[in-house]
């Protein structure tokens, strides 16, 4: 078993969190792991992205070769679009459906969807109104983290004890928020 | 056995904790920040008594510092990007001069691709220069495994150990298994210090002909290290017996890659790549080196099983031009310097594959419409203010040029502001600015942050105040190193008192906040400072909005 996965979005939507949540899983089933992220420069409204890579061997590369994600999380569309030439032939797409417009030459959403269309493993939500309606408005990348999970290689509930650790020292408040969030993605998606 | 998720620079940091480190000194640059840092929480933590974890002016004052706690006995530790060890490369040379006391380790990481950096040097050859070990690890355990023993390596060869990691293996993270904590060495002074410290020509010449001599030992730790290794044919079970990377099958054929005559030198993190490429093993003798001088033990059995040698390494051709020699007589040797790699760039499996005549099956291209999003100052940043004044000021002088420095306000250089003229290395903005208003360039003005000030600029502005040059320099002070995420900057709330000391005239410094309300006053003092003859500093002040999130979140 090995799942390679692209997480994406711009700098400061929390892209870093959801690898951080993933890895946690991924070690405590005893996995093997290996995570690639782009700190600095990128953290300013960049864009930006991680590699994780989880197996039941171990992982040689830091980076996912071309053509060979099984799955891309975005919290952001264009940004997804961006690492399509990792996606292998029959990968997904996971990802938010709002775009996050910071640059002036931002394509028209008819666009970005025609491209969409082009490929048929798509999943796109809306998070943020997903979020707004939960009352958690900070956790729209769990939710699609949650949106993402049926196509993870890690158990549900051990996604929740990543949420667990990841979140725990923010205290209680912030680990249910989370858990109801990844929840309410898994059920949308 | 209980692993722990950790970046390399978390993994470096927690080994040398580990190993009894007694203090580490750095300068913050990416991709090397994160281990300082993270030395620095441990300490706060845990409470470890004794380890000093400091930011310091710069590079150079950081290696210097590291140096005397060695003297003392003591293990240390200093950090900095690659362009970093040019900043500290006097104190570099001449500590392979002296050699060592207490165990050193000196991290440089390289950042090739140029992910957040003015270049891509590969410091591997800062190594072969000081002619000290080095070590490069192929992955995160290794790199902790490395420092963990690396201390005693460079205490029994007497010399620091150069650890050359790259922007991935910083920035990657994998599940390490620590080992158990070192007590920090005593204070344990050397008999003969002086004649080894005191670098005066009799003393020098003598301290080169012993690092000369040493070099047959550094040579034996390469060859005995478990870190280097050849195998004839891992894939065929003719292994040297030290392969233990159970994704090699020794059942399944391996791939035919039309190779047969080819070894293969894989140094570093290549080898990771190398070994993504042959999932079931591999078809050709692999020589993996993580620890130089190269090894030349196994470097003559690679040459003796094979017709033609492929080098891959991240970086420059460091090693391929090594084992090429300057005319390429003799053993074909193939890598970045005939084209079969790309000569530039940070080296990925894909590269790799093509090295090896696979064929990559990308099924999907990046769409057309696909824009480039580039990072941008943040919303409410104070830069910001200071480039909207700045360029209104400026449209009445078209002749003007503004040399900018290292740092946030370097993306001054994107739109909307389109603001600056050059970016060349930490402090360079105030000595351009002179030579350029030297040349008759009018009005010469400096964009500097205070951290970068601090680290590179205070000498170049003595040189101005000297000459009387006719600058205007902007110091804009946000109170942090903002740029590798806002540490401790050398000269908070001092920069104006640093100006006035280096001999500014007090009428030609002055103190703002750079925000709208006093947009007016900062563009009327803009243009006033430009009319005047001589030196002027203006020095906008308001907090990183970053650094004051993060203190405000704190609180509540």
């Amino acid at each position: 078993m090995k799942t390679d996965i692209i997480l994406t979005g711009v700098g400061g939507q929390g892209i870093l969190s959801i690898a951080a949540v993933i890895g946690e899983a991924a070690l405590e089933d005893g996995l093997y792991m290996k995570q690639s992220e782009v700190h600095g420069m990128s953290q300013r409204g960049g864009d930006v992205q991680s590699h994780l890579r989880i197996s039941d061997r171990p992982v040689a590369s830091d980076l996912i070769p071309l053509g060979s994600a099984d799955i891309i999380i975005s919290l952001e569309p264009l940004e997804a679009l961006r690492y399509l030439p990792y996606l292998k032939k029959d990968g997904w797409i996971v990802a938010n459906s709002k775009p996050f417009e910071n640059i002036p030459n931002y394509p028209d959403m008819e666009k970005v969807m025609a491209e969409y269309d082009k490929l048929s493993h798509t999943v796109l939500l809306d998070v943020e109104q997903i979020a707004k309606d939960l009352g958690a408005l900070r956790s729209s990348n769990v939710i699609l983290l949650g949106a993402a999970s049926p196509y993870l290689p890690i158990d549900f509930f051990k996604l929740e004890n990543g949420i667990r650790n990841i979140f725990g020292r923010k205290g209680e408040n912030v680990v249910e928020m989370n858990l109801k969030a990844l929840r309410a993605g898994a059920v949308k998606a | 056995m209980n692993k722990q998720l950790f970046l390399g620079d978390e993994a470096i940091a927690q080994a040398a904790i580990d190993a009894g480190l007694s203090g580490v000194y750095s300068y913050p640059g990416t991709p090397s920040t994160e281990i300082t840092e993270y030395i620095q929480n441990a300490v706060k933590k845990e409470h470890i008594p004794f380890l000093h974890a400091v930011w310091c002016s710069n590079e150079k004052t950081a290696l210097e510092t590291a140096l005397g706690m060695s003297y003392a006995g003591k293990r240390t530790l200093s950090c900095m990007k690659h362009v970093g060890l040019n900043v500290a490369a006097d104190a570099f040379m001449n500590i392979a001069m002296t050699g060592i006391n207490g165990g050193m380790i000196i991290v440089t990481a390289d950042d090739p691709s140029m992910h957040s950096s003015q270049s891509e040097q590969d410091n591997r050859v800062y190594g072969n220069f000081a002619m000290i070990p080095v070590f490069e690890p192929s992955n995160q355990q290794e790199a902790y495994d490395m420092v963990y023993e690396g201390y005693d390596l460079s205490e029994k060869l007497g010399y620091p150990i150069l650890l050359r990691i790259t922007t991935r293996m910083a920035h990657s993270r994998a599940g390490i298994v620590t080992r158990d904590k070192k007590p920090q060495n005593p204070i344990r002074l050397e008999k003969e210090a002086k004649s080894k410290y005191i670098l005066l020509p009799a003393n020098a010449r003598n301290r080169f002909k012993i690092l000369i001599e040493k070099q047959k030992a550094f040579l034996e730790a390469s060859e005995n290290s478990k870190y280097n290794w050849f195998s004839p044919h891992p894939s065929k079970g003719g292994t040297s017996g030290k392969i233990t990377f159970p994704t090699f099958s020794t059942e399944v054929a391996p791939p035919s890659v039309g190779m047969g005559g080819v070894g293969i030198v894989a140094c570093g993190l290549a080898f990771n790549y190398l070994q993504e490429n042959f999932p079931n093993g591999f078809e050709n003798p692999v020589l993996k080196i993580s620890q130089y001088p190269l090894p030349q033990k196994q470097l003559l059995q690679l040459a003796e099983a094979c017709d033609e040698i492929l080098v891959l390494e991240d970086g420059f051709p460091v090693v391929e031009e090594q084992l090429k020699g300057y005319l390429g007589i003799g053993l074909k040797v193939h890598g970045r310097l005939d084209g079969t790699l790309q000569r530039d760039g940070e080296l990925t499996p894909d590269k790799v594959r093509k090295a090896l005549g696979l064929e990559v099956n990308a099924p999907y291209n990046v769409p057309e419409i696909i824009a480039p999003r580039p990072p941008a100052l943040c919303a409410g940043c104070g830069h910001r203010d200071v480039y909207d004044a700045l360029n209104e000021a400026l449209k009445e002088y078209k002749d003007a040029k503004i040399f900018s420095d290292i740092g946030c306000y370097t993306l001054g250089a994107l739109p909307p502001w389109q603001a600056i003229d050059s970016c060349i290395d930490m402090g360079a903005s105030i000595t351009m600015a002179r030579g350029a208003a030297d040349a008759g360039i009018f009005p010469s003005v400096a964009v500097i942050g205070d951290s970068t000030f601090t680290h590179s600029g205070m000498t170049g502005l003595l040189d101005c105040v000297n000459a009387n040059a006719n600058v205007l320099i902007i110091i804009s002070d946000n109170e942090t190193t903002g740029m590798t995420g806002g540490q401790d900057s050398a000269a908070t709330g001092r920069i104006h008192d640093i100006c006035k000391g280096i001999g500014v005239h007090p009428d030609h410094l002055h103190a703002i906040v750079p925000l709208k309300k006093n947009h007016e006053e900062l563009k009327a003092i803009i243009r006033k400072e430009i009319e005047y003859q001589g030196v002027s500093v203006i020095v906008p002040c308001r907090e990183c909005i970053q650094t004051h999130a993060r203190k405000v979140r704190k609180k509540s």
